[in-house]
């Protein structure tokens, strides 16, 4: 198994205002896979990838990658591992830095070499037109936007790509051809996916198998073939099928 | 090669940093003009800019050479624009060259006092805990500081003079950007492409130089620019008091103490150097407010 | 005579490198019916809304053939007479309530401002209308609602508040931009099912203006497909899989489905012809 997350919780505050987001939540993700968490608002789900990131408080449980507990601080190897594609590319890129400068980054802070042609080769690899490197974020549209996020998190050669939300802020469209993007990356580059997501229909169409969440517990997993089967047997489960099925042509 | 015109500014696919910044620029620049305020704070700038640089061509006479026989003139009289102060000098040359003090005044407090604050400010803001609690108590030790007792201090220590009116003006006036750039650093800290670069492997140098202050400095600016008018009429009254800038430095605020004696029959000795202050000042604000709209995150945002 | 009458509605924003288009010539009618305008971002479709009620400032240019809500031209009217009309006859319902409501005000103090200010109700009289209210959008403890602050409130209770709000003064013709767009997918089929049946009891006419084709064709009556500030396609919503334009067949297309395959999905190539004049049913250019 890649990734395990083994009996997880995470709890923001103290005392009182404690806010358990995540509550004993277990999976695992064999490398190559692509698995999908999906839930509401609240859910936790998100969270989960933030822990996994260490940027979560984890009051219980653990974390495996490849069998090995990750240490409180992640390490530079880490990053080279683990990298995760951002929710909102509005609010993922930094405002004031070009294409060029945001994907040269990941590669000046790990010494690597070579900066022209990765950025090129990187901007290239998730169609993005190599003329637009110099452009700022605000010069970009959403799903241009996204290609850079996504650029970037690949601009480390990493195993493991955690989804946040990919493409929830993206237009119907848009979100099309960035799924086809991600999936053919995936294939491509050998990747293992953890994504999360609100959207049953975009999981059931990237993932393997998924876990559904709900108030930071897992409620049911199942593989694709049962969730278009209506092999849901939790009431949560079904109740999200319904009302995703509006999406079925 | 690349010629600044303006389809080269605005070349949707800049080819380069360079052009894509000077681009990024321009645009700024002509949202700026487009507000006529801004536009008449940028020109006051402007004079005083030239009238410091070119000084010695723009003055008519030597600011410092005495004409006791022609002494307290009239505006318009015998060739002095102006008049004449208490000593003969000529008031317009003297304002002409009192410019260049005023311009080293606003030139070596921005390159410090901002700065400065930008620092404490950003490290405060980003490790919280007991830094921010440290640098932040630290920060309210300095703002309580009336600035013209420290002032007086550093005249009782180190004597009087330009440099350290400065120096003590410096002092007393970065608290307020360190107070900016932390409120800025709280807002940007928990954003998802300070995370992004955290998930990269940065150390928090890194962060706080690239990432971080650059999100601070439109507010420091534009802080500055307002503070500007401020900082000039605080030297200016510590050269009232006689303890920024010594005679016969034609220093503005130096003008208008020694003027002080003569207000009522020769009003045009102070009151000539205090129109400069208020014009100066009064460009910094209006250039100021422009530079709030141009530099607001919505040039940053959607 | 319909209850909206929209010609020729143009709509421009001047930047400082130029003009940008956001609406160039639609034409449209409202009656008490429901009426979907539809697109992605880009497609003008949330200005067009915010154009209705002249909330569109400068450096927004507003210009109409007509705009004609219940005989009255809505650009001659003075400011004074659209107050009149915003919020009492024409209401707006927006995305995320937790931006629309005042964060710093109670929610009864929000809802019952408009009924003593305007109305000159007494304190006592506009809370027991504003708590029936709530109860027509299914909020049961009212008065406990009433007393709580906005950020209090669940993300779908959120947008039910809003929902009573502007439904309180009862009017003709309600404007709703993405107003699910925001919620949880199990939550925004309660908050429809509630506007639903709001907009038919009251006999209102409804703009419901979305990015989601499906969702407003199972709730809607007409809807009008927008690119890039044109209106592209007229369609009953019945007759939405009947769609002509490649535009509006490409949206359908392109979501995935629960149990869809798994290959890559079809993606929509955009014309440039389609950015040109559209519309052949109105209007000729």
């Amino acid at each position: 198994m890649l990734i395990e997350i083994d009996d997880l919780s995470v709890t923001f505050g103290k005392g009182r205002d404690a806010v358990q987001a995540v509550r004993g939540v277990s999976f695992a993700v064999p490398a190559r896979e692509s698995y999908g968490i999906v839930g509401e608002s609240g859910s936790g789900k998100s969270t989960i990838l933030r822990a996994i990131c260490g940027m979560a408080p984890v009051t219980g449980g653990a974390i495996r990658i490849d069998g090995q507990v990750l240490p409180k601080r992640r390490s530079l190897a880490f990053s080279r591992r683990i990298q995760m594609v951002f929710q909102d590319p509005y609010a993922s890129l930094h405002p004031k830095r070009s294409v060029d400068a945001t994907l040269a980054e990941p590669l000046a802070i790990h010494r690597m070499a070579g900066r022209d042609e990765r950025v090129v080769r990187a901007m290239q690899d998730v169609g993005l037109d190599p003329r637009f490197r110099f452009r700022f974020p605000h010069q970009l549209s959403g799903g241009q936007r996204q290609r850079v996020v996504i650029a970037r998190a690949l601009m480390l050669e990493p195993e493991i790509l955690l989804l946040d939300e990919p493409t929830s802020a993206l237009d119907a469209s848009v979100q099309a051809e960035v799924l086809n993007l991600l999936s053919r990356l995936r294939e491509e580059r050998a990747l293992t996916y953890l994504m999360v997501s609100h959207d049953l229909a975009v999981i059931d169409h990237m993932c393997d198998r998924l876990a559904v969440m709900k108030d930071g517990r897992v409620v049911e997993e199942l593989d694709r073939a049962a969730l278009a089967g209506g092999g849901a047997r939790e009431p949560y489960t079904q109740a999200l099928f319904k009302a995703s099925e509006h999406e079925t042509t | 090669m690349n010629v600044l015109r303006r389809e080269w500014l605005l070349d949707p696919n800049p080819a380069s940093r360079a052009q894509a910044r000077a681009g990024q620029f321009y645009l700024g620049w002509l949202r700026l003009i487009r507000n006529p305020l801004a536009v008449i704070g940028l020109v006051i700038i402007a004079l005083l800019i030239v009238m410091a640089v070119f000084a010695p061509v723009i003055a008519p006479y030597d600011p410092i050479a005495q004409n006791l026989q022609g002494r307290l003139q009239p505006p318009l009289s015998g060739g002095h624009l102006l008049g004449t102060d208490e000593f003969g000098r000529d008031i317009f040359s003297r304002i002409v060259y009192g410019s260049r003090v005023t311009l080293y005044i606003v030139l070596l407090v921005t390159l410090t006092a901002p700065v400065f604050g930008l620092v404490v400010g950003t490290v405060a803001g980003y490790f919280g805990g007991w830094v921010d609690t440290v640098l932040m108590r630290l920060t309210d030790i300095f703002l309580a500081f009336p600035r013209l007792i420290l002032a007086l201090a550093f005249v009782a220590a180190l004597g009087p003079g330009i440099g350290n009116a400065i120096l003590a003006i410096a002092l007393t006036a970065w608290p307020p950007y360190a107070r900016v750039a932390r409120a800025e650093t709280l807002t940007v800290r928990n954003s998802d492409y300070i995370a992004a670069v955290q998930l990269q492997g940065a150390g928090a140098g890194r962060i706080l130089a690239r990432h971080i202050a650059p999100m601070c400095v439109p507010s420091v600016i534009i802080r500055v620019t307002l503070d500007m008018a401020g900082i000039i009429l605080t030297a200016a009254g510590l050269g009232f008091l006689g303890l920024g800038a010594q005679p016969p430095m034609p220093e503005w605020g130096l003008m208008i103490s020694t003027g002080r004696k003569f207000m009522f029959d020769q009003w045009w000795v102070a009151a000539m150097p205090g129109l400069a202050i208020f014009i100066v000042s009064l460009g910094f604000n209006l250039l100021g407010d422009g530079l709030r709209d141009v530099l607001d995150p919505r040039s940053s945002g959607r | 005579m319909s209850l909206l009458e929209v010609e020729n509605l143009r709509v421009a924003f001047d930047t400082e490198s130029g003009p940008v288009e956001a609406v160039r010539g639609i034409s449209f009618g409202v009656d008490r019916e429901r009426v979907a305008i539809v697109g992605e971002s880009g497609s003008g479709k949330s200005v067009t809304g915010r154009s209705i009620l002249r909330l569109v400032r400068p450096p927004g240019r507003v210009e109409a053939d007509t705009m004609r809500f219940d005989g009255q031209d809505l650009l001659a009217l003075s400011e004074r007479r659209m107050r009149a009309i915003r919020g009492q006859r024409i209401a707006m319902v927006m995305q995320d309530p937790k931006f629309a409501l005042n964060p710093v005000m109670t929610i009864g103090d929000q809802m019952t401002e408009g009924l003593r200010h305007r109305e000159r109700m007494g304190r006592r009289k506009a809370t027991a209308k504003a708590i029936d209210m709530l109860a027509a959008v299914q909020i049961r403890d009212g008065a406990r609602v009433m007393r709580a602050y906005p950020h209090e409130m669940s993300g779908g209770m959120g947008q039910r508040v809003m929902i009573a709000m502007m439904l309180i003064p009862d009017p003709d013709l309600l404007i709703a931009d993405e107003p699910t767009s925001a919620l949880d997918v199990t939550v925004q089929a309660e908050v429809l099912a509630i506007l639903d049946d709001l907009v038919k009891e009251r006999g209102m006419g409804l703009i419901f203006i979305s990015h989601d084709l499906r969702l407003v064709s199972r709730f809607c009556d007409r809807v009008l497909v927008m690119y890039l500030g044109q209106i592209v396609e007229r369609l009953d919503a019945r007759d939405l899989d009947a769609a002509q334009h490649p535009y509006t067949r490409g949206l359908l297309n392109c979501l995935p489905s629960i149990g869809g395959e798994r290959g890559a999905l079809p993606v929509l190539q955009r014309e440039a012809s389609w950015a040109e004049c559209q519309d052949g049913e109105e209007r000729s250019c």
